[in-house]
């Protein structure tokens, strides 16, 4: 290999499109051959340096609740949302997701932002492609949401802890992105939402709240706000609430 | 970095979560705040009339995408942009860059002000490659769907975008320029 046949393929190793045969002579010839391995490494700095300046512009707030309102004209009240799911869902899980309309429906009259959030965890569990990152690797999740929210958090490493970490996707709660992380523990699923702790947050209280179907626990750690939802004990929603703290501490 | 194209669901759920993304490339192709947020508007309304097209599981911003800039392009804003687009880069092919050219000298850390105004003075078909690749993180495919050209063609495309934005990079002072900094 050349230096030319590299330079040739330098923008397809960077983006990430070279077939695997071809990026292994490519990182071959980078080991020795300094000038290209700076050239990649020159390029590889640019990409990043653009995914960042490229993301430049915020929509206005009244913006996007506008467009959010076209969107979804039922949106004042979304638990409903939940009854044009798929005919396919097995009978037990529509009787499940009816129970929790109407829990979340009494719920959201208390607490519209943990309403919402119960409502977000129970669409997660009743869509056929759940999460956007699909991965159990906390390494591969954490930079897979760099650029799509304006934030950055840790997560727990989970060995011997029972939990398992399935993958993550953005969600929008009042207009603010944040993330949501899917865990499973005994086959249960749970929902951890991050969001910037904020105004956009009336009636966000820290604590535990057990008092329907869901079992949550909520607290604000260096600007973030952290939720976990899930049908499992508040014991066992503490206990992961408490890995996530620990992490987030170090 | 290509991201698996597993998306499926109702029109609101696929454009939701895109709206903020859908907003700064708007900014980008229209370089106004009114317009941008115009153009998002009619983008979104043309989507929902024609989700029927969108095949399931398929990339969905590289669809909207494309619904988003036909609708640009063929709005009065847009217009003006589309002679300087059609430009002849399908016969002209790439010199491969040679080693030691002054654009590998770059090595310095880059100036996030200076990349937004060299993006800035890119032509349209420049600048939205660039976006699309390295801040939507589409894979080439997904390019090629939004754009609706060959492969090939992405390739030669963004090989020229880049190298012109090494250009806007290296002959652009450090500071921003007062026309960046009002935007
Ligand atoms: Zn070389």
């Amino acid at each position: 290999m050349n230096c030319d046949w590299i330079r040739q393929r330098m923008d397809a190793y960077v983006d990430n499109e070279l077939p695997e045969a071809e990026a292994a002579e490519f990182e071959a010839h980078m080991r020795s051959c300094a000038a290209c391995a700076n050239a990649a490494l020159e390029q590889t700095r640019l990409k990043l340096a653009t995914r960042t300046a490229g993301q430049r512009f915020t929509p206005p707030a009244e913006f996007l609740q506008r467009m959010e309102q076209n969107l979804r004209p039922q949106s004042a009240k979304p638990s409903w949302r939940l009854l044009r799911w798929p005919v396919a869902l097995p009978v037990a899980m529509a009787a499940a997701l009816l129970l929790a309309v109407l829990l979340i429906a009494n719920f959201q009259h208390r607490r519209a932002a943990y309403a919402e959030l119960a409502d977000l965890h129970v669409t997660t569990l009743a869509s056929a492609n759940p999460v956007d990152v699909i991965s159990e690797d906390r390494h591969t999740v954490k930079p897979w949401f760099a650029g799509r929210i304006p934030f950055t958090f840790d997560l727990p490493e989970l060995k011997d802890t029972g939990f398992e970490l399935s993958g993550g996707r953005v969600v929008y709660l009042q207009h603010s992105p944040g993330a949501q992380l899917l865990y499973t523990l005994r086959k249960h699923r749970l929902s951890v939402f991050i969001f910037q702790d904020g105004q956009a947050w009336p009636g966000m209280m820290t604590g535990a709240s057990s008092e329907l179907s869901f079992h949550m626990e909520s607290w604000s750690h260096s600007g973030l706000r952290y939720v976990i939802v899930g049908d499992v004990s508040d014991a066992d929603i503490h206990s992961l609430a408490e890995l996530l703290r620990k992490v987030a501490r170090q | 970095m290509a991201e698996p194209t597993t998306d499926t669901g109702t029109f609101e759920e696929l454009t939701l979560p895109l709206l903020a993304r859908l907003y700064n490339l708007a900014r980008w192709l229209t370089q106004d705040a009114v317009e941008a947020e115009e153009l998002v508007q009619e983008s979104c309304m043309k989507a929902l009339r024609g989700f029927g097209s969108y095949r399931q599981g398929t990339n969905f911003s590289a669809w909207i995408y494309r619904i988003m800039r036909n609708t640009f392009l063929t709005s009065r804003a847009g217009l003006k942009h589309t002679t300087i687009s059609l430009d002849d880069e399908e016969s002209d092919v790439p010199e491969p860059a040679t080693v030691g050219t002054p654009e590998t000298a770059l090595l310095a850390s880059f100036d996030q002000q200076a990349i937004q105004g060299a993006l800035e003075e890119l032509p349209l078909h420049f600048r939205e490659i660039i976006l699309l690749c390295d801040v939507e993180e589409m894979s080439y495919q997904a390019i090629s769907d939004a754009l609706g050209i060959p492969i090939g063609t992405v390739m030669s495309r963004l090989s020229r975008a880049r190298r012109a934005m090494r250009a806007q990079l290296a002959g652009m002072p450090n500071s921003p320029r007062p026309r960046s900094a009002s935007r």
